[in-house]
């Protein structure tokens, strides 16, 4: 039963579908992509969005990170990362969806936008970020004693958001005004699995400086995740 | 005893009669509640502090908001006339469509509508393509989810009533029996089946509905001018 995954260092989508597999003891082949030069396998089994990462099992490409981790918590039952109760799963499938939808989006736009349309956005970013405080208050982690579901979706805060801001010259994650989620952030990227699996923090910046650039340079700021 | 099921929604929204749809599919009874979006009630604010928005379902007086993880809920909770395939990679398949329409497909359907000039015709072959590839992938399927209406169906709903009334209100053409002959079919099937049929608003209602709207857009524009 083989498992192939085509991922590409920096990206935070791969590694959260690392960690799920990780998480599980499963074993993968990990396939290198040149998101700026892709092959033609990563095109054949991801035509539609043409993107990392891509998990193939037995041949079959599965795409979406959060539906791959979905996949592999549906096909290996070992160490489950949703819960099994069905009102708490959709707890945790409302706040990963919350974590994409305002939080990532609103980092993303200013990530790709200069002036007044990235201080919109930076604004944007800090108000999403106060539900997500207020939901980890009293838990050390989003899914309670160990991290599940959420965890891994919004992990790329924890370590990927600091490159973000330290490109950007900006603060988002103030301790004062986030202090639960500060406390999360230190306690996620202790947790084995995630520490043993993080891109090297300071060959970031560098590859995430190059990508503001092509981003600001195409003509609507199509991006690359 | 069951729980009570009750369905905060507004009569307008292609988002809240995915829900009820999938209601219906499994006959669940429920209690639907309108919501006036411009004056929203203190329940509808306490249920859904978060996005404030419709729809939201209520059971046994827990709420889950977003049309989406509502419907991943149904599913679980009602297990008769399944919405999702019982096999993993099926079931990733259909919610990756799933993201797809919610995504890249209403958004930008719903863009080329109420947007102008250079925009909107890139808008428009850009909502064509998506079109395209969702008549690729339904294929000779009668539905989405193979001989009855599955998750990806419900998600498309939009693609029912709503995407014939906006293309009339805007004047544009972007989805008809002559361009994409499959999913025009499917179209029908979607709103004859019982179980949609009563969930669906009367189109004249909603084209009135959405014509105020376009005046009202109007009205504004000219006002700034």
């Amino acid at each position: 039963m083989e498992v192939k995954l085509f991922g590409a260092w920096p990206s935070p989508f791969v590694c959260r579908v690392e960690w799920a597999l990780k998480i599980k003891g499963i074993k993968y082949e990990y396939i290198e992509e040149d998101l700026y030069n892709k092959s033609s396998s990563l095109l054949k089994y991801s035509p539609i969005n043409k993107q990392v990462p891509v998990l193939l099992h037995d041949g079959r490409p599965i795409i979406e990170s959060m539906v791959i981790i979905e996949y592999i918590d549906d096909t290996w039952k070992q160490n489950p990362i949703l819960p099994t109760d069905p009102y708490r799963r959709a707890m945790a499938r409302f706040w990963a969806q919350y974590v994409e939808d305002k939080f990532y989006e609103s980092v993303k736009r200013a990530f790709f936008t200069e002036g007044e349309e990235q201080k919109v956005a930076v604004e944007l970013a800090v108000e999403a970020l106060k539900p997500l405080d207020q939901e980890l208050k009293g838990k050390k982690f989003f899914g309670g004693e160990e991290i599940g579901f959420v965890d891994l979706v919004a992990g790329w805060i924890a370590h990927w958001l600091g490159v973000v801001e330290e490109v950007l010259c900006i603060k988002v994650v103030d301790p004062e005004n986030f202090p639960s989620l500060c406390a999360w952030m230190k306690n996620f990227v202790e947790v084995p699995v995630i520490k043993e699996n993080l891109p090297a923090r300071d060959q970031m910046p560098g590859f995430y400086r190059m990508l503001r650039q092509s981003g600001l340079a195409s003509c609507d700021g199509k991006q690359q995740s | 005893m069951a729980e009570e099921v009750k369905v905060f929604g507004r009569w307008t929204s292609p988002f809240c009669c995915r829900v009820e749809i999938a209601l219906r599919l499994k006959g669940v009874p429920y209690e639907y509640i309108e919501e006036d979006l411009s004056n929203k009630s203190p329940l509808l604010l306490e249920y859904n502090p978060v996005h404030k928005k419709v729809p939201v379902l209520v059971h046994g007086g827990k709420p889950i908001a977003e049309s989406l993880v509502v419907l991943e809920y149904i599913e679980e909770t009602w297990r008769r006339n399944p919405i999702l395939p019982e096999d993993p990679h099926r079931r990733a398949m259909a919610r990756f469509w799933t993201k797809f329409i919610d995504e890249k497909c209403m958004p930008i359907m719903w863009k080329s509508l109420w947007s102008e000039g250079e925009m909107q015709l890139k808008l428009m072959e850009e909502t064509k393509e998506n079109l395209s590839i969702l008549e690729r992938e339904l294929n000779s399927k009668k539905f989405f989810g193979g001989n009855s209406i599955g998750l990806v169906d419900i998600a498309a709903s939009f693609l029912s009533c709503w995407t014939e009334v906006l293309q009339e209100v805007a004047g544009i053409s972007l989805f008809g029996e002559a361009k994409h002959p499959i999913l025009f079919k499917w179209a029908n099937e979607f709103m004859s089946s019982d179980a949609v049929k009563v969930c669906l608003p009367p189109k004249d209602e909603l084209l009135s509905h959405f014509r105020a709207m376009k005046e009202g857009m109007s009205a504004t524009k000219a006002g700034q001018n």
